[in-house]
């Protein structure tokens, strides 16, 4: 045992709770406020998980967003693949199992994979598996690398909330910064919010030296908190800051310790300060990947916070002052500790325990599960069981980056820096490059408030210092070093980019893969970019960095997702009636976004189902439930002027009272949408549009209205979900209406085809509009959509005498087919234009102005073998052509289309199929008979005119 | 996510609103219209670097509106009422 659980201290954990789980199937102990991280650690387990490509031992690097090594796939009701086990709390029952590791992180069977790592190198798998065909190797090569495994099974047990918010300033990250920043909103009087990813403030302040104000850092972050809350200020600890969008929109995501989903926030703040602090990195040195070699600062923060001791016999390399305080540290609780500094002058003194090394760099790491020993560049070699780096620290500057924020390359911090500042955002702290807490507070001061402030707090304590000697990888260094630990990637990576002249920083990036695993690079990036920098003969601002993009860290789906999974992820339009639909046993489909009965009589043989209610319709009188059709009025005194600029058809000649079929252009002339305009008085019309079409109808209207008509000239409302309409139609549907006793004549002479009347039924007001889409007599009632359930059971009761039938959506297709009836964007496409419908009259004969009216007169408009609305019927006994079929032609002996069949269906009352198409020069070839081919089977077929059943229309009247 | 000034309802997200088009794309009328000239009203587009004026409709709401943004960094610069944008 090395790596061990001291017996006091530890200011994150509460010793009286023991806590047990399970890693790699071995149970594993540690106390409420471990993470599985620092319990690992404390159990001494050296070897965490396994590396992408070469399947290389990894241990704990960090203890914080930036690990790189230790993942975990979670599983349990909780389940969540590359979870970073520094970050992920321990807690009681939790299963972890490290990735890319088969049977377990220790005794992986792939771990030969590393013997071959000089033949596999960057982007080897692009030259190596072309012959015979990539495709033979890709599935072994994809299933031996990647990380975590997903459960295929695991459902979510709930939706994420996502909630959105406002505040006058957001700041991110509750370090000394983002506390520092936050007082002062505060005592400015502005409303704050403040995130933080760690359980607990304090950020850096949990476990580096400070005193604040006279006050131990631990007390000032205490007060400081309590002080926000106090000041009902929102504090969100477990929360990252993952994006910054388009206008200063932050997406937060919150954990939840108790097994809720994670919520997402959207917040709009007036002010964001980003006080997100640094990331520490790796120095380059041969096989620097071992266990048991990790972020300086992450062993101080595993001893202050976990009461974790990293190892015994430690080397503590560093090319900075940072890791001084930790080399104290460590040998103060007992380790043995040399620290091995790459700088010859201008250190600081090191603690009487520990033994300081000047002027010398590590060269070379030995161990095979785990570090063993150290070899420095002089030769020395001492013999170690851990080994702790501080190579520099890059500010994190993710979010002011992804806010299009230009940033600065520091000399003097060997680092990028914000650079032009971007409106609404204020970076300070370590993020801005500070290192003491006094330049922390300063900066603050000056970049937040503004000007000289008595609220700012005061460094009184020690203060840290950096001097840093840039320590970057080196091209033609001896043996193996690691850049990226995730995806393997090694200083002869990037040096084989190079000679390849992937030298651009995003070429580099994709080639080698570099920073493009689940960290995102967060150690690798820099080291990556200087090395290419020192490869090249550019400095690294010259290389410069990659696009920084959400999210900063993996942000689960089920957060974006919220409450849009399911039903509720498109969710459909519903009946006012639809469970008196139900209880009728109602098949129900989505028709063009609305929930529909496709027909009645249940599951079982809908086929027939469907057959009977079209052959009854025919038969006596039809019920159908019509109200989804669109009902979108038209008021005011240029109504007649609009529709008839609206319509191809001239509808301003309409009689109050009357009802007329036209159609809907788009501007290139195709037929947009197509129904029935009622004009109700003068200044009053409804257009009927197609249920699927009306929010794109009223949207249209609306456009017209507001451009060209101006808002006092018309005035437009959708009044469809307002009003039920159900549909009485057949040869008895007066019958049954003169039943109900409406209020109205319903006299032929009073109410003849296309025309509408007015009733009442039960104190409403009711419309009636005897308009047809199914060839017979037809009625229909439009009342109010809560008060339609007595009219539809009174009409179903007073119905059963006449032995009336309720259709569905499917039956109601086969009427109207009988009768050549189109449905847009069904039986016409996106070329179709009003006269190859057959409607040539506006084209011909209207003077004034409509939408899309140029577009018929253009030589493609008139165009002599255009594709036209047909009928096609097949020889005797055959059966329904399939829709879609194409009717062919030979031309120089090939098939070539000349057009296809848009609905087929098999007529009950005919007793034979109908179907409608669109045909080549159709409109002049009725009688002739073509080929019809549908999946290499060709059939013959009539060509005819639409209408299949009472062409000459008695039946409106019978 | 970009906030759009809807004339009627003020500050939005974007995800309500749909494009409609370049504003000032001027309808001529008539059965007559040079086929060149008609061509260009349905399909020539600007699509602009940098200040572009175009049309917007709050879905919510249905007011259709002109807004002038910059394309490169989508500062919103001004947003009005629609009125005769095609109009010849």
């Amino acid at each position: 045992m090395t790596a061990s659980r001291l017996a006091t201290g530890g200011s994150a954990i509460d010793r009286s709770r023991l806590i047990r789980f399970s890693f790699d199937g071995t149970t594993v102990q540690g106390f409420a406020g471990d993470t599985i991280a620092s319990a690992l650690l404390a159990g001494d387990v050296a070897v965490v998980g396994r590396s992408f490509k070469y399947h290389r031992p990894r241990g704990i690097w960090g203890a914080g967003v930036e690990e790189p090594n230790a993942l975990v796939d979670i599983g349990g009701s909780r389940a969540t693949p590359n979870t970073r086990a520094t970050t992920e709390p321990a807690r009681d029952g939790l299963v972890a199992k490290s990735v890319n590791a088969t049977p377990s992180a220790l005794a992986d069977r792939n771990a030969f994979l590393d013997r071959f790592a000089r033949f596999i190198p960057a982007a080897f798998y692009y030259k190596t598996f072309m012959w015979p065909d990539w495709h033979r190797f890709e599935p072994r090569i994809r299933a031996m690398a990647g990380l975590g495994t997903v459960d295929a099974d695991w459902t979510s047990p709930g939706m994420a909330d996502q909630i959105n918010h406002h505040c006058d300033v957001l700041v991110v990250g509750a370090g000394p910064a983002g506390l520092a920043a936050a007082r002062l909103a505060s005592g400015a009087g502005l409303t704050v919010t403040l995130v933080d990813d760690q359980q607990s403030p304090g950020g850096s302040l949990g476990h580096r030296a400070a005193e604040i104000d006279g006050k131990p850092a631990a007390v000032w972050v205490k007060e400081t908190i309590a002080g926000l809350a106090a000041g009902g200020h929102l504090i969100l600890p477990s929360t990252t800051a993952f994006g910054i969008y388009d206008h200063n929109l932050v997406g937060l995501n919150q954990r939840h310790l108790d097994g809720r989903p994670d919520t997402l926030w959207r917040v709009r703040p007036r002010q964001i300060v980003l006080a997100t602090g640094a990331i520490e990195r790796p120095l380059p040195f041969a096989n620097n990947d071992l266990p048991g070699i990790m972020s300086a600062d992450a062993a101080l923060a595993y001893l202050r916070r976990h009461a974790v001791l990293v190892g015994r016999r430690i080397i503590v390399a560093a090319n900075n002052d940072s890791a001084y305080e930790v080399a104290g540290a460590l040998a103060e609780v007992g380790a043995e500790v040399r620290l091995v500094d790459i700088r010859r002058d201008g250190t600081p003194a090191a603690a009487a325990n520990v033994r300081l090394i000047k002027g010398r760099s590590l060269a070379s790491a030995s161990g095979k599960l785990r570090v063993d020993g150290v070899t420095l560049d002089d030769g020395t070699r001492f013999d170690a069981d851990c080994v702790v780096v501080s190579g520099g620290w890059t500010p994190t500057i993710h979010l002011f980056g992804q806010a299009k924020g230009k940033l600065a390359w520091s000399d003097a911090r060997a680092a990028f820096l914000p650079g032009e500042p971007v409106g609404g955002i204020a970076v300070v702290g370590a993020a801005a490059g500070a290192v003491s807490l006094s330049e922390v507070f300063a900066g603050v001061e000056k970049a937040f408030a503004g000007k000289e402030n008595a609220a700012t707090p005061r460094s009184t304590g020690p203060e840290a210092t950096d001097g840093i000697l840039p320590a970057w990888p080196m091209p033609g260094s001896k043996g193996r070093i690691w850049i990226d630990y995730q995806n393997d990637v090694t200083v002869k990576d990037v040096e084989l980019a190079a000679r390849e002249n992937f030298v651009s920083v995003e070429h580099l990036k994709r080639y080698t893969t570099l920073g493009m695993a689940t960290d995102q690079g967060k150690t690798s990036n820099l080291p990556g970019l200087a090395l290419m920098a020192g490869i090249t003969g550019r400095t690294v601002p010259e290389v410069g960095t990659t696009t920084y993009r959400p999210p900063f860290t993996p942000v689960p789906l089920a957060s974006f997702a919220g409450a849009r999974v399911g039903e509720l992820m498109a969710p459909v339009r519903r009946l006012p009636l639809e469970n008196v639909h139900r209880a009728s046993g109602a098949v129900f489909q989505e028709y063009g976004g609305w929930l529909r009965p496709a027909h009645y009589g249940g599951n079982a043989d809908a086929e027939r189902s469907i057959a009977d209610e079209a052959r009854r319709a025919r038969q006596s009188v039809a019920l159908f439930d019509g109200s989804t059709l669109g009902k979108i009025e038209v008021i005011g005194p240029q109504a007649a002027a609009f529709v008839d600029f609206l319509y191809y058809n001239t509808m301003s000649t309409l009689k109050p009272g009357r009802c007329r079929y036209g159609f809907m252009l788009s501007e290139n002339g195709v037929v947009f949408d197509d129904g029935v305009l009622v004009r109700l008085d003068e200044h009053r019309f409804i257009v009927s549009c197609s249920s699927s079409h009306v929010a794109a109808v009223h949207a249209r209207l609306e456009e017209w209205r507001q451009d060209r008509f101006g808002r006092s000239a018309v005035y437009i409302h959708n009044a469809t979900p307002d009003m039920a309409t159900l549909t009485v139609s057949g040869p008895n549907a007066r019958k049954l209406l003169e039943k109900l006793h409406l209020g109205l004549s319903l006299d032929d002479a009073d109410l003849p085809h296309m025309a509408i009347g007015h009733g009442t039924y039960a104190g409403d007001e009711v419309r009636i509009a005897r308009v047809s889409f199914t060839g017979d007599r037809s009625y229909e009632i439009s009342i109010r959509a809560d008060h339609a359930e007595p009219l539809w059971a009174h009409l179903r009761e007073a119905g059963q005498a006449l032995d009336a039938i309720v259709i569905g959506l499917e039956a109601l297709m086969i009427l109207r087919a009988e009768k050549g009836f189109i449905v847009i964007g069904k039986d016409t496409d996106g070329t179709t234009l009003p006269h190859d419908l057959g409607v040539h009259g506006p084209r011909a004969k209207r003077k004034t102005e409509f939408v899309g009216r140029r577009s018929l007169f253009t030589e493609e408009a008139s165009r002599d073998n255009r594709m036209q609305l047909v009928g096609l019927a097949v020889p005797q006994g055959e059966a329904p052509l399939p829709t879609g079929a194409h009717g062919i032609k030979r031309i120089d002996g090939r098939l070539r289309s000349q057009g296809f069949v848009t609905s087929s269906y098999q007529s009950p009352t005919l007793g034979r199929p109908v179907a409608l198409g669109l045909i080549e020069r159709g409109a002049t070839r009725h009688g002739e008979t073509i080929d019809i081919q549908y999946l290499g089977k060709i059939s013959k077929a009539t060509i005819t005119a639409p209408c299949a059943f009472d062409p000459a229309g008695d039946r409106l009247h019978a | 996510m970009q906030l759009f000034p809807c004339p009627f309802c003020g500050p939005r997200d974007e995800t309500e609103f749909h494009y409609g088009g370049d504003a000032g794309n001027a309808r001529p009328d008539g059965a007559d219209v040079p086929i060149d000239r008609w061509a260009d009203y349905l399909y020539l587009r600007t699509n602009p670097k940098g200040t572009a004026r175009e049309i917007w409709v709050h879905m919510n709401c249905g007011e259709f509106f002109v807004m002038e943004r910059d394309t490169v960094t989508h500062k919103v610069l001004s947003s009005a009422a629609l009125g005769g944008e095609h109009v010849a």
